[in-house]
């Protein structure tokens, strides 16, 4: 049973890990255009290299 | 998004002055980020092409594309106007139109959309971690370790809660201070006490604990709060987009000197300048100049009016060939674009006092679910000679048992599939109560341009014309704005014609355009003024010196309307046919599609009026249209559908937008609907059902934590089942 001491943090470091990633991805807007997102892999224009990082962009 | 974020800092001024003055102060704005509709892009190529075109405008920063809203947003430096990015997305063929981020206020809807998601996804995640400690329970923890599990349940369970189940707390205080009894009143009221009743059983090393179904009770519950909440975000207020459709800023003329103002400035009797391509701004009366009007949007009429000196102007019409001066009679709250506005306002709040067969099921149900529960516990109370925690064990087990998680899908769920089968047909639900609308209707209104129709006219006779006739045509329209030369251009290019080499070409407004070919004079216009007789159906003339020819042309029937008018007749619904335009045109098109029963020169407020008495009258009213006329009627009808052409205002005020060319999916929907109601009704007997197994079963004191878990997920994976079977 000792083996829990370390088993229930881990669980709940990986379960608060996987919410700071959700939290993450909600705050960037990553949900705001699901329809473009899936439609923007198709564009090639930043195939090469990754899309230059408009400053306000980066503000929110 | 940063649109909230980036404007008080480009204009302090803006946020607090009413709408209209920000509007019309905002042009000239230094910097400033621009929201324009583009309702055409559906792919890939649509992204690519506007963003790439768009960078590679002078003066704009980023432009970026939301194709799931379809609308751009583009951050530009100072001296960029909306106009001057509509006017390239135009040249691009995509037709675009500014959005006011202040009137349409919808950088609130996205904050709500996107807290309730944060929500969902607070819960799923405690929900994952707190069942995970639970199976171990159920497995057989003991002492110790189950309460060890238990407390840490609880712990994250008390914070979830605090957080998630806020839109539950907020409204049912809300119902409760307003003295009403809705669903969200017995789930806080389920939630706090099971929350409590747990805490309190784990400190005592009690037995069980309710901590996985309290959070799995607010992740399904939530999940359908957002499904329905998505459905309700499409829709945005007609009555505020027509607002935004009105012309801030007018020219007026003092002295003979030009001024611009804000339209709110304007008093009755001042003489406002209006540019060709320019919409009026006022309501008024023509004082100086000539020109074509098109009032389309306003009463549905398909060719541009004549206007000259002594002609009344509406607020709202474009003016297309010549400038006009007119003396205001009505401007701001009293111009006619504004009263529509106010009748749509009105028809908008109507709408909103249906109830819907969920609120219905919720009122019936609500107060059941404590009924239960305190009968559980004074019957146990009794039955045991006075065990406080035994009875109230069990009445906390009838009381998460009895708690509504299906219902709260139950509608949903199907709304989102029917909805996602329909978008599929081409036909996109912006309203979350529509589809249950659109099953009860029993009459179909149908506007004729732009709705049964395409409202672009098209040329009938090219072919009885030679090809120099048709290459002096073709070079005197392309040097038109009027649809009907444009129309005529089109087409004439699209025959591979070249056009013929004029000089001296001059556009006479309100009468059409002229020019010296070949040493005669060549003209292209309204009859009396190239000299020609005529005809009975609509018609451009052209004249080459003194030779006269008639270009006939025909209004085009949308893809799929007479298909549509026969399922619609075949299904037993009346179909009414309801235009501004001339009675000749309507008539026509009504016996082509075998319509007996059709009304034409309709102003928008007797399309409304004859929607209204229908209403009065026990029926049920579908109404399609597209304009600006159709607008009121669009709000009034029981549900309404309109075309992606349509405008704004139009398609903002009904509850379907059809995506493509084609009609056909009108019929589809209406026979979809039905199917939709018939599994929302399945699926609300369904959750009764469960409860009316398991109450009995937790009232007997036999529920474990593991039977409410089990309950609550089964009864939600069928209904979202039963929701999915729909075809």
């Amino acid at each position: 049973m000792e083996v829990l001491a370390v088993l229930i943090p881990v669980s709940l470091f990986l379960g608060f890990l996987g919410l700071g990633a959700f939290i993450w991805s909600l705050r960037k807007g990553m949900y705001d255009d699901p329809d473009g997102d899936s439609q923007r892999i198709l564009d090639p224009r930043y195939d090469d290299k990754p899309k230059p990082v408009a400053p306000e962009d980066e503000a929110r | 998004m940063s649109y909230a974020a980036a404007r008080p800092s480009a204009c302090p001024a803006c946020d607090a002055a009413p709408a209209a003055e920000a509007l019309a102060a905002r042009a000239p704005l230094p910097g400033a980020r621009l929201l324009i509709s583009v309702p055409a892009v559906h792919c890939a190529g649509c992204i690519s092409s506007i963003e790439r075109d768009l960078a590679q405008m002078e003066g704009v920063n980023s432009a970026r594309l939301n194709l799931t809203l379809k609308r751009l947003s583009v951050d530009a430096r100072a001296g960029i106007a909306a106009q001057d990015v509509i006017a390239r997305l135009d040249r691009l063929g995509y037709e675009a139109h500014e959005m006011d981020a202040g009137t349409l206020s919808m950088t609130e809807t996205e904050k709500q959309g996107r807290d309730l998601l944060m929500r969902v996804g607070v819960s799923g995640f405690a929900m994952m971690n707190v069942m995970l400690l639970s199976v171990a329970v159920w497995a057989g923890a003991e002492g110790a370790t189950r309460d060890l599990f238990h407390l840490i349940s609880a712990l994250i369970a008390i914070p979830t809660v605090a957080f998630a189940g806020q839109p539950f707390f907020r409204n049912a205080w809300r119902a409760l201070r307003a003295g009403r009894m809705d669903m969200d009143g017995p789930i806080s009221f389920a939630i706090l006490l099971t929350l409590f009743i747990s805490l309190y059983e784990s400190l005592l090393s009690g037995e069980h604990a309710y901590f996985e179904a309290v959070v799995m009770l607010i992740f399904f519950l939530l999940v359908g709060r957002y499904l329905d909440f998505r459905a309700r975000a499409v829709a945005r207020s007609a009555a505020q987009e027509l607002a935004a459709l009105e012309v801030p800023r007018a020219t007026r003329l003092r002295d003979g000197a030009e001024a611009t103002v804000a339209v709110a400035d304007l008093a009755v009797g001042d003489v406002v300048l209006v540019r060709p391509g320019g919409r009026v701004p006022v309501d008024g009366v023509v004082v100086a100049g000539q020109s074509e009007i098109d009032r389309a949007l306003l009463t549905g009429e398909t060719l541009p009016v004549f206007a000259a000196e002594g002609h009344v102007v509406s607020a709202g019409e474009v003016n297309l060939t010549g400038p006009l001066q007119v003396r205001v009679t009505a401007a701001g709250k009293d111009s006619s674009l504004h009263q529509m506005a106010d009748l749509v306002a009105n028809a908008e709040s109507a709408r909103l006092r249906y109830t819907t067969i969920a609120e219905r099921a919720a009122a019936a149900y609500a107060p059941t679910i404590p009924i239960v529960s305190l009968a559980a516990f004074v019957i146990w109370y009794w039955i045991s000679g006075g065990d406080l925690r035994l009875s109230m064990n069990i009445a906390v087990a009838s009381l998460i048992i009895t708690c509504p998680c299906a219902l709260g899908l139950a509608v949903p769920a199907v709304v989102t599939s029917a909805s996602g089968k329909l978008f599929r047909k081409g036909l996109l639900i912006k309203d979350g109560t529509a589809l249950e609308r659109l099953a009860e209707v029993d009459t179909v209104i149908f506007d004729k341009t732009g709705t049964l129709t395409l409202g672009t006219p098209a040329p009938t006779n090219l072919d009885q014309h030679g090809a120099e006739v048709l290459a002096v045509a073709l070079a005197l329209s392309e040097g038109s704005s009027h649809p009907l030369a444009q129309a005529l251009a089109r087409a004439l290019r699209d025959r591979g014609l070249a056009p013929a080499v004029l000089d001296r070409v001059s556009e006479v407004a309100g009468y059409g355009i002229e020019a010296q070919w070949q040493g005669a004079q060549v003209r292209l216009g309204r009859a009396a003024w190239v000299g020609a007789t005529p005809r009975s159906v609509t018609a451009a003339y052209l004249a080459i010196g003194a030779q006269t020819h008639a270009f006939t042309f025909a209004d085009q029937l949308r893809p799929g309307a007479a298909e549509v008018v026969a399922a619609l007749q075949a299904q037993g619904k009346a179909v009414k046919l309801m235009s501004g335009d001339v009675p000749a045109a309507v008539g026509d098109l009504a016996a082509r599609l075998g319509i007996a029963d059709w009304q034409a020169e309709a102003l928008p407020q007797d399309k409304a009026a004859a929607i209204t008495a229908l209403h009065d009258a026990g029926h049920k009213v579908l109404m399609v249209g597209d304009g600006l006329n159709d607008t009121v009627a669009l709000s009034v009808a029981h549900v309404s559908i309109s075309p992606a052409s349509a405008l704004d205002a139009a398609r903002a005020a009904s509850d379907m937008v059809l995506l493509g060319r084609e009609l056909s999916p009108v019929a589809d929907a209406l026979r979809l609907s039905k199917t939709a109601m018939q599994r929302i009704r399945e699926n609300l007997w369904q959750s009764g059902i469960y409860n009316i197994i398991f109450v009995p079963i937790a009232l007997f004191g036999f529920a474990t934590p593991l039977w409410a878990a089990f309950v609550m997920s089964i009864s939600s994976i069928t209904v979202t089942l039963n929701a999915l079977r729909l075809k």
